[in-house]
């Protein structure tokens, strides 16, 4: 954490950045996250394991941008949200500097290339909770994975709390905003609410990089990152993407190969 | 003064339920503590300090349909929900804190149109709470003019005393008609003093005092460094008992559809985008400010409204930590009185 | 005893080869089980796994999705993008448990109508002895919670 402090204040105090968009102490006992913009206040940083968020998901918002050059204290899954970002085009390549912790480790990425060796090099490893769950279901039966998601679902008010903690879900118009046509039935009832997931989902494969962020923002308690992490489990075994490791990757999803398999196609 | 005994209330929700009331009662699901219409009250739980979702489903659903029509042959068949009798509900398990926010909804969807479905609902709803012997942190229903014992909205307010018993109170007639009809389930006992048995909640601010100088604080920077982590999730106001926010939408194909009523949130960016592209609320600093005004300011000038009662459960459901407690405490401390 | 569900089927095919296969089988006058609602599209790029879900949730018991094979495509690529939703939306309905039985993918050419007869009919038999859809508890207002 010393390291940390140190870093942040040569940065701020160079002027190589206004903000540093980091982890603060939140209340009772909870981590935040804060936004440094004086050296003074390097040391109000912490980093530690209650730092779950995906802090890129302030990278682009308005206010923060408006500050002036960032820097942002990312662990390995928000690296990787951060390659995806600019293989996306929503972040351009040096726009901003990574400080890459984990554990007591801290090393400050500012271009592409040290970017992908670092995401590369640096597993992501699912949050405990996470991985439990994804154990449980594996375990289960179709029917049983059904009746399972009915009542998960079933919980479900569509506060879209997971989609606004995604920093991948960044659409100003998501498809359950459009309604022409009205592919996702707004109201909270078991149709609308499969239809939204289902959709999320889809829209993650090959993108989610599996950080959990969704499911800490969930209200209801959801497990609802083990869909979007689903999806891209399926991408990288079906077509062999990695996503938030190369910043000039293609999508998943808009690209093709000619030896995609097909058992199930007649 | 009445009591009764923690199986003998176990029986009187029962014995509500066979009645063919709907019992709404807490419920762990995952876990989280919902409120759920109740059958048997072995999935009942008492452990809680604060439920996830609010009560206020029992009001306001999740979505309703205000209208619907379905083609019969040639005729359209129309119902209008508001017409039919609203079903007889019982909500157990609501802290004072919810029997307040529950009132204050329904005399706020009672303003200038009246909503006759909520009016009937609420007509129709007995609320049987249960006092606070505990609360956390994020609690400050001292500060919003509710507390861990108030009477407020309920009809019933149970308080855990001891030998896993509850000093009943009984506040209205729907109460009484409870409790007279399963009389043999309560006793009588000596009046006793509840303050000793409730949790203590330190008033963190003055919901005045902030009234007062939010109706000059438009304008003012707070807003600006308040809500720079909020990510306008909603998760605040899907799980607040006095949000209010709705959204009209239409669902169905062309033979059968309905107009329905779904929860929304003033802090979605959509809320308030017009037809023309323009957005009155821009950034979410202006949301965030709307949140506030709207529950600390705008309705308390309007109808002696405050639109939050401390619950707490914001500041529990948030992914930033954004505490409305402390943000409170902020503004009646940072903010000059004009 | 004898099994007298019929199910509705209801299939997306693209306009250039099966659409024109299904209309062979029609030409050649080989039957085929009358289930089978028949929807055109452009291409199978156009598919959207939405009408998928719509179709399910208003009350189809099976769905048949169906274009040229693969470098056929009168859009060149429309069915491989396709064919990559396909892979990923049917393990994701099979994640969320549902069974998939139920929808059939398929390539059908302009030339092989009988195949076409053939993919239906035994979707239809298939089905048929699966039984009516399992829905997501669709009636449209039913109060979450289970209320009424
Ligand atoms: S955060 Fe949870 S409750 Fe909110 S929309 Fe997502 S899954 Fe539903
Ligand atoms: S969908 Fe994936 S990338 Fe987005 S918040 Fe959830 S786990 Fe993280
Ligand atoms: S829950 Fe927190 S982050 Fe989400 S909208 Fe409310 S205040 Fe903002
Ligand atoms: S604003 Fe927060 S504390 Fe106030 S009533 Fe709503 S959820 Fe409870
Ligand atoms: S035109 Fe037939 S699949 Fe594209």
């Amino acid at each position: 954490m010393q390291a940390l402090h140190q870093k942040v204040k040569e940065l701020l105090e160079s002027g190589k950045v206004q903000v540093v968009i980091g982890y603060g102490e939140g209340s009772g006992g909870k981590s935040r996250p804060v936004f440094i913009r004086s050296a003074a206040d390097a040391a109000k940083l912490v980093w530690d394991d209650r730092c779950h968020q995906n802090l890129a998901v302030y990278i682009n918002k308005p206010e923060i941008k408006k500050m002036g050059k960032a820097a942002i204290v990312a662990h390995p899954a928000a690296v990787r949200t951060i390659v995806q970002m600019i293989a996306e085009h929503q972040l351009s390549s040096g726009a901003i500097i990574v400080l890459a912790v984990e554990n007591d480790t801290l090393e400050e990425l500012t271009d592409n290339s040290s970017l992908e060796v670092y995401a590369q090099s640096h597993p992501v490893l699912f949050p405990p909770f996470v991985v439990k769950e994804i154990e449980d279901i594996a375990a289960l039966s179709a029917a049983e994975r059904f009746e399972f998601w009915q009542n998960e679902l079933e919980k479900c008010f569509k506060c879209y709390a997971c989609r606004a903690a995604c920093p991948l879900c960044y659409c100003e118009r998501c498809i359950v905003e459009c309604n022409q046509p009205q592919w996702v039935s707004v109201p909270s009832h078991a149709q609308g609410n499969f239809e939204w997931h289902m959709n999320r989902a889809m829209h993650l494969a090959g993108r989610c990089v599996s950080c959990g962020s969704c499911t800490i923002a969930c209200p209801a308690g959801i497990p609802i990152g083990l869909l979007t992490i689903e999806a891209s489990r399926i991408a990288r075994t079906e077509f062999g993407f990695e996503p938030g490791i190369s910043c000039d990757a293609s999508s998943a999803m808009s690209s093709f190969r000619n030896e995609d398999k097909e058992t199930f196609i007649q | 003064m009445k009591s009764i005994t923690h199986d003998n209330l176990l029986k009187l929700l029962a014995g509500l339920a066979d009645e063919g009331k709907i019992v709404y009662a807490p419920v762990r699901k995952g876990q989280k503590v919902f409120f759920a219409p109740v059958q048997n009250m072995q999935p009942v739980v008492f452990d809680y300090i604060q439920t996830t979702e609010s009560p206020k489903l029992v009001l306001f659903p999740r979505y309703e349909p205000l209208i619907s029509f379905e083609y019969q042959g040639k005729e359209v068949k129309v119902d209008d929900p508001s017409a039919a009798a609203p079903a007889e509900r019982v909500l157990f398990g609501s802290r004072p804190c919810d029997a307040m926010a529950l009132k204050r909804l329904a005399e706020f969807f009672d303003r200038d149109i009246p909503d006759a479905l909520i009016a009937g609902r609420q007509k129709a709803l007995t609320v049987i709470s249960m006092s606070c012997i505990k609360a956390d942190a994020d609690c400050f229903c001292t500060s919003t003019g509710s507390s861990p014992g108030d009477i407020c909205g309920s009809d019933i307010l149970l308080t855990p005393v001891e030998n896993n018993g509850y000093a009943a109170e009984i506040l209205t007639g729907k109460g009484a008609s409870i409790a007279d009809r399963c009389s043999s389930l309560f006793s009588e006992i000596p009046e006793i003093r509840k303050e000793q048995y409730l949790a203590k909640v330190e008033k963190a601010f003055s919901h005045e005092e902030v009234r007062k100088k939010l109706s000059h604080a438009f304008d003012h920077d707070i807003w600006n460094g308040a809500s720079l982590r909020c990510i306008g999730c909603g998760a605040c106001a899907f799980v607040c008992p006095m949000c209010s926010c709705f959204d009209i939408q239409e669902e169905g194909t062309a033979k059968k559809g309905s107009r329905v009523r779904c929860w929304d949130s003033c802090g979605f960016s959509l809320f308030t985008l017009h037809t023309s592209g323009h957005n009155p609320r821009h950034n979410q600093s202006e949301r965030w400010r709307q949140r506030v005004m709207h529950k600390f300011s705008y309705q308390p000038e309007a109808a002696e409204l405050t639109g939050c009662v401390g619950c707490g459960r914001c500041s529990r459901a948030c992914p930033s930590d954004m505490n409305l407690k402390e943000q409170l405490q902020d503004i009646a401390a940072n903010v000059e009185t004009v | 005893m004898e099994n007298t569900f019929e199910p509705k089927i209801v299939a997306y095919v693209c306009n250039w080869c099966t659409y024109a296969g299904a209309d062979l089988t029609g030409t050649s006058r080989i039957k085929y089980a009358a289930n089978v609602r028949i929807v055109r599209f452009p291409c199978t790029g156009r598919i959207d796994y939405n009408l998928l879900l719509k179709a399910l949730a208003l009350g189809a018991d099976g769905i048949i999705v169906s274009g040229c094979h693969p470098n056929d495509c009168h859009y060149t690529s429309g069915n491989f993008h396709a064919r990559r939703r396909w892979i990923v939306f049917k393990q994701m309905m099979e994640y969320m448990g549902y069974d998939m039985r139920r929808v059939k993918f398929s390539w059908v050419s302009a030339a092989e109508g009988a195949k076409w007869a053939d993919i239906v009919n035994t979707t239809v038999r298939e089905i048929r002895e699966l039984g009516p859809a399992q829905r997501i508890q669709n009636e449209e207002f039913r109060m979450m919670n289970s209320e009424g």
